[in-house]
């Protein structure tokens, strides 16, 4: 067991610098993830030049892997940080921002490309208003419940966007994450309701014709979120309204 | 000059989401301001579920029942009227969520199931899996995003809160916030803030909250004049896992699933625990508690577990750790009841908790005490008005407060699963209140010159400047580390006077080097460590809060102890037997002197404490707590 830790950070002081890498040492615990080991480091922001510089900025909060603040390329895969033991990975250990967001700063990144397209195809259920109906929405099986609570797993993590290679930085793709979120709407009895807009969003410039299937979405969601098959569940539905809407116009 | 009457809302949790949608359906705007973006909040942290009366489970529940055990769990700390409200609207909530289309877990039937939580003996906690907060969290977030499509929100997510703007007669009129990217600082105008910010946990140092919980937006308004209430009753979750960085939250639902902790009866027994015989091991909450057993209430667990291993020597391996044991239930039962927690065990410690037992100790984990609210008492009915200004309204006028962030409802030791009720339901009220005051309003926000506005952006921008220019060597990171060293010592599960004496004089010592801070990053584009030193300054005051109350409180109430005060139960006795009914007026005596809830104002020479008479108008203590 090696005695410290030893980290390679892509780092990046904003949009427009020049990427650089930096690299630290720091005393081994057994028990640290990639989150504690940048804590330890802000605190002792010193590189293996012996130079003090500007702790490491990245994304964090709830520390158990539930609320995806904290994805970042770990030995080159898109994960959450704080889920990734040091005890586990091979050092020395490279991080580096998801490169499919633009950059803010080190490893912090805007992902606000992912909650737009949440808004794009309306990805909630239509409900009246917040206040009581006295009456519960319709029931729901257990079995389907079971499908459903995994998609509603989703953090928005932005994971499967950084493994996609039809989702890049300057493209239209709405990618897998919000694929599953439309089938999740899809799939409630009042979400329902909104079915055919949500299929429209995904069949046009940027919709679920831009996947082509590679598949790595579900080798790196961290909540093992079944999205290949939302995704040819929405494939046979849109070809299914395309041939409606060609009757109805 | 009149303007369109807007609302602020701080915080984007379930608190801030119940409170944001209440308002837009009230017809006015809300701009919802947050550390990150809304659905990254620590609500999606909880695990087990959530209360509500449905009764579908055959037992002939109630929402008296509701009541009974919510005021009861809380000690008789908590204003009652409001906890009427909360149990009798909490079907409302649950059928709200359920149109949401949040996935709870559902009975072969396809009813929504609901399991046994600590401290009730009816099952009523509905549930999706083991990562409730989650889903509630999700489906709130994505209704808050329909108003966000319809215009009605405007989300300034990655900006920090800093301050509210008052006017001359000390009201409420904005807020100033700062860009996290740049660093700016900016006004914004709002005829009522609402503050739904979370627990505070972070003060503790490891817990089981999130890294942005840390109470900051509570210490600044508390600091302009927002009393705070009861801030001494922290709760400790007994079943947490200790870390590094955190003490991961095993949820309260292992053990209303059956999951038993236990202890070798042997001192420093190193046997593995699958080889221990059952009369080997000492069911320790089973053998002292056997009405409630392994859902004793937390504050009630949490003590047990720190005699058994603090004063008997009975920790597994001298550690501080006792076993919480799942391995006699069958492995599919506990996924699909207990699956998410299950991974997480198995990601951050390594062992499956379906085949050996988990190592747990007790972790800081909730606030029970805040803000102080008001409400308005409806005569007829007992309870709160349904729809109120003075609902939710802190001390500074046009300021609500909701969440975990307030002191209402859950008095001395909250309940599990009643917090995403509470945080739900007290968003939907303070909402309605908030709407009622602007509409009562005879001054619109667009009356306050712009020059009071820039004089508080101003104010903040030059308590940033003295940060970033200062060279004077704290580092904010040590101090944090040190508060939390401190907090977990002397102001845990067992306090004393001495021990609490010697808290106050630590916080007094950091409070004067955190006024010495200085960053190692003086940058002006997304500097965190310069939010961060903000943040634990402000912690540091709260710290002080907490400690007062704790050391003037002398007396056992909920998660708050100090053995010098105990008043112990007679062993074997119960009601009827003279030992039983001379403990019982002791009882009554101590709530004659310090049933009453700790306010704490700000000034320049710490906490000032005073206290305020509880509404016991719902349920009068007759019975002490009694969970044999």
């Amino acid at each position: 067991m090696s005695k410290e830790i030893h980290f390679k950070i892509k780092r990046q002081d904003g949009p427009n610098a020049t990427a650089y890498w930096e690299e630290f040492k720091m005393p081994y615990s057994s028990g640290h993830n990639v989150v504690s080991s940048l804590m330890y480091l802000r605190e002792h922001p010193v590189n293996i030049h012996g130079k003090k510089v500007r702790p490491v900025v990245w994304e964090s909060n709830c520390m158990e892997e539930v609320c995806g603040a904290c994805s970042m390329l770990i030995n080159n895969v898109p994960r959450q940080a704080c889920a990734a033991l040091i005890d586990e990975l091979e050092q020395p250990i490279v991080l580096e921002p998801l490169s499919k967001f633009p950059l803010i700063r080190d490893l912090m990144v805007d992902r606000s490309k992912m909650f737009n397209a949440l808004l794009k195809v309306k990805a909630w259920v239509p409900m009246d208003g917040s206040w009581d109906i006295h009456r519960h929405a319709p029931l729901i099986s257990s079995g389907k419940q079971s499908i459903r609570y995994l998609f509603s797993r989703c953090m928005t993590c932005g994971c499967c966007m950084e493994a996609c290679p039809q989702f890049r930085i300057d493209s239209k793709f709405i990618g897998p994450a919000t694929l599953g979120q439309v089938d999740l709407h899809n799939s409630h009895p009042t979400g329902e309701y909104a079915k055919d807009d949500r299929l429209h969003a995904i069949m046009g410039d940027g919709g679920i014709t831009d996947c082509g299937n590679a598949q790595n979405c579900i080798q790196v969601c961290p909540k093992d979120i079944p999205l290949t098959d939302a995704i040819a569940r929405l494939g046979r539905q849109t070809t299914a309204q395309w041939f409606r809407d060609m009757f109805v116009r | 000059m009149a303007t369109k009457p807007r609302v602020i809302v701080i915080g984007g949790g379930l608190g801030g989401l119940w409170a944001t949608m209440r308002v837009v359906e009230r017809g006015f705007h809300v701009d919802l301001f947050s550390l990150f973006p809304v659905k990254r909040s620590h609500s999606c942290c909880a695990q087990g579920g959530i209360n509500a009366v449905l009764d579908v489970k055959g037992q002939n529940d109630s929402i008296w029942h509701h009541i009974v055990d919510t005021i009861k769990g809380g000690d008789y700390l908590a204003n009652q009227p409001p906890i009427k409200n909360l149990c009798e609207q909490a079907p409302g909530v649950i059928r709200t969520y359920d149109r949401m289309g949040v996935t709870f877990s559902r009975t072969p039937e396809g009813i929504m199931d609901q399991r046994l939580f600590g401290g009730v003996k009816n099952r009523r906690t509905a549930f999706a899996g083991a990562t409730t907060g989650q889903q509630l969290l999700y489906s709130s977030d994505e209704q808050v995003r329909s108003h966000e499509a319809n215009g009605m929100v405007t989300k300034y997510e990655c900006w920090d809160f800093l301050s509210l703007v008052l006017d001359n007669q000390g009201i409420c009129r904005g807020v100033t916030a700062m860009d996290l990217s740049n660093m700016q600082v900016r006004a914004f105008r709002a005829d009522a803030v609402i503050v739904a910010t979370g627990g505070l946990a972070l003060i503790y140092g490891r817990s089981t909250m999130s890294t942005n919980s840390t109470g900051a937006p509570a210490a600044r308004v508390y600091q302009q004049g927002a009393k705070f209430a009861n801030g001494e009753f922290i709760q400790f979750h007994p079943t947490g896992m200790p870390g590094h960085d955190k003490n991961r939250l095993m949820s309260e639902a292992c053990r209303g699933e059956g999951g038993r902790i236990w202890v070798p009866r042997k001192e420093g027994d190193t046997r593995d625990p699958l080889e221990i015989p059952e009369d080997e091991r000492f069911y320790f909450l089973e053998e002292w508690y056997p009405a409630y057993g392994n859902t004793v209430p937390r504050d009630v667990a949490s003590r047990a577990i720190c005699r058994v291993v603090r004063h008997m020597g009975l920790g597994l391996g001298g550690k501080d750790l006792v076993y919480l044991d799942l391995t006699h239930l069958p492995r599919e039962f506990l996924e699909t009841r207990l699956g998410g927690i299950l991974d997480m065990y198995r990601t951050f410690f390594g062992e499956d908790p379906c085949e050996r037992p988990m190592q747990i100790f007790p972790a800081t984990h909730y606030s029970m005490g805040g803000l102080w609210v008001n409400y308005e008492k409806d005569e007829q009915t007992g309870g709160m008005a349904r729809i109120h200004p003075k609902n939710h309204a802190t001390s500074i006028p046009g300021l609500y407060a909701a969440g975990e962030c307030d002191f209402a409802y859950h008095g001395a030791n909250r309940l599990g699963a009643n917090s995403l009720l509470s945080a739900s339901f007290s968003g939907q009220i303070a909402g309605d209140a908030a709407v009622a005051y602007v509409k009562g309003l005879a001054k619109g926000n667009g009356e306050l010159p712009e020059s009071a506005y820039e004089a508080e952006r101003e104010r903040q921008e030059q308590i940033n400047q003295a940060i970033i220019s200062s060279n004077s060597g704290e580092n904010p990171f040590a101090l944090h580390r040190e508060l939390g060293d401190l907090m977990r010592e002397d102001v845990f599960v067992e306090r004393s006077n001495e021990g609490l004496d010697k808290a106050l004089d630590g916080i007094g010592k950091l409070k004067e080097r955190a006024r010495r801070i200085s960053l190692d990053d003086t940058g002006n584009w997304a500097n965190q460590s310069l939010s961060w030193a903000r943040q634990v300054q402000d912690m540091i005051v709260l710290a002080e809060v907490i400690a007062k109350g704790a050391r003037l409180r002398d007396e056992c109430r909920g998660s708050h102890y100090k053995a010098e005060f105990e008043l112990k139960i007679p062993e074997g006795k119960f009601e009827g037997d003279p030992e039983y009914e001379e403990y019982k007026a002791k009882w009554k005596a101590n709530n004659e002197k310090w049933l009453k809830h700790t306010i704490a104002t700000h000034s320049k020479d710490g906490p000032q404490i005073e206290y305020k008479p509880v509404d016991l108008s719902v349920l009068p203590p007759e019975k002490p707590r009694d969970y044999r």
